[in-house]
């Protein structure tokens, strides 16, 4: 936990804390903190940047706004909901700092996340590193048809896409079909093997969603829009998102 | 798991681990199910940029995987997957991080030659 002492100047009003607890159920129980520590010694954050749960609920309870919403900590706590689960009062602190990712200007936001969530904007794919429709079935019927070829007793192994009324709507990260295509036939094989109704689809297929980290709410929404529209294109009954 | 469906899912996803390992060869880490501690691949971090951060953050995490002195992490996700693939060569912790697709086929029989990139030299030629 960091030691280091908190200056306070005249009294200051949160702002930033009572816009956020407007926000959420119960005010996220933002005002409910016994100081207790809980949050801050179970988290992997601590420390980074000088900052930790504690503290950083604590400022923003003590109105120090411009401080909390330009730590880089921010981008460093990973939303883990450890000090939420362990919080005696319930104390939502992940929204607070996704608040505070939030009030970044989006071309501050980290370079990496960003550009991931405006890949994934350019295809209907909602692929973060940017695969198309084209490129996924390519990739999807070449690994399937080795795998028939190769590997005795799976002849008839499928990766249906696009199948109308399959009873599973199948995410896939893209990191398997751009990076390491082989990765997916051990999924292939044992959804095969179980016997499931399953299919890919072209559109909607990619199962991450760097909006979400970013803090982009308009194409988080998009993304999620997109994809749950390919899902009820193709009449799935379930959707199944791997990530 | 502490984000969505909770200790009881998660519970499935366990019986599922024990069974294609063994009962025998499944350590646990503590604290474990949802007291667990988030490896530090989440949230973003991976694409963030903050690398040092990232990996100071999984440091916890590398600790409670060397506790077990077990030789494969299984990892849920992609993110974890990466994070803790990083932090074992990063810290030099000598495991292997698997995902659970892969233990299910080499358990099943049906792990095909090209499947095999995040196994080590004891099980690469498992059930070849
Ligand atoms: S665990 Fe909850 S009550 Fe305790 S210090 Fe953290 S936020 Fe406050
Ligand atoms: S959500 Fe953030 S602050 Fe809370 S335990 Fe996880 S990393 Fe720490």
């Amino acid at each position: 936990m960091s030691t280091q002492p908190i200056k306070l100047g005249k009294q200051r009003k949160s702002l930033f804390k009572d816009k956020v607890m407007q926000l959420l159920p119960d005010g996220g129980n933002l005002n409910a903190c016994l100081t207790c520590g809980a949050c801050a010694s179970g988290c992997p954050a601590t420390g980074l940047a000088g900052m930790d749960p504690r503290k950083f609920l604590r400022m923003a309870s003590m109105g120090l706004d411009e401080e909390i919403l330009k730590t880089e900590w921010v981008w460093n706590c990973t939303l883990c909901w450890r000090c939420l689960y362990v919080c005696p009062m319930k104390i939502d602190i992940p929204q607070l700092v996704y608040h505070a990712r939030k009030s970044w200007p989006r071309d501050e936001r980290p370079k990496g996340i960003r550009a991931s969530c405006d890949m994934a904007l350019k295809h209907e794919t909602c692929s973060a590193m940017g695969a198309s429709e084209e490129d996924f079935r390519f990739v999807v019927e070449d690994v399937l048809e080795e795998a028939r070829a190769n590997q005795p007793g799976w002849e008839n192994l499928e990766a249906p896409i696009n199948k109308s009324g399959a009873m599973y709507f199948l995410n896939q990260n893209s990191r398997e079909p751009v990076t390491e295509p082989d990765e997916m036939v051990p999924l292939w094989k044992i959804l095969h093997t179980v016997g499931a109704d399953w299919t890919y689809a072209t559109k909607g297929w990619g199962a991450e969603n760097y909006c979400m980290f970013l803090a982009d709410d308009e194409n988080w929404e998009r993304i999620v829009r997109i994809k749950a529209k390919a899902v009820d294109d193709l009449g799935c009954k379930y959707w199944v998102n791997t990530e | 798991m502490r984000k969505t469906y909770g200790d009881a899912y998660a519970e499935d996803l366990r019986f599922v681990a024990r069974r294609v390992v063994g009962e025998e060869n499944f350590i646990d880490m503590t604290p474990n199910r949802s007291n667990n501690y988030c490896c530090g691949g989440g949230g973003g971090a991976l694409q963030a940029g903050y690398t040092e951060g990232r990996r100071h953050f999984g440091k916890l995490k590398t600790d409670q995987i060397l506790a077990t002195g077990a030789a494969y992490c299984i990892a849920p996700c992609h993110n974890c997957h990466s994070q803790i693939h990083d932090l074992s060569e990063h810290f030099k912790g000598g495991w292997h991080t698997v995902h659970l697709w892969t233990l299910i086929c080499l358990s099943l029989g049906c792990l095909g030659e090209n499947e095999r990139a995040y196994l080590g030299p004891d099980l690469a030629e498992v059930g070849l």
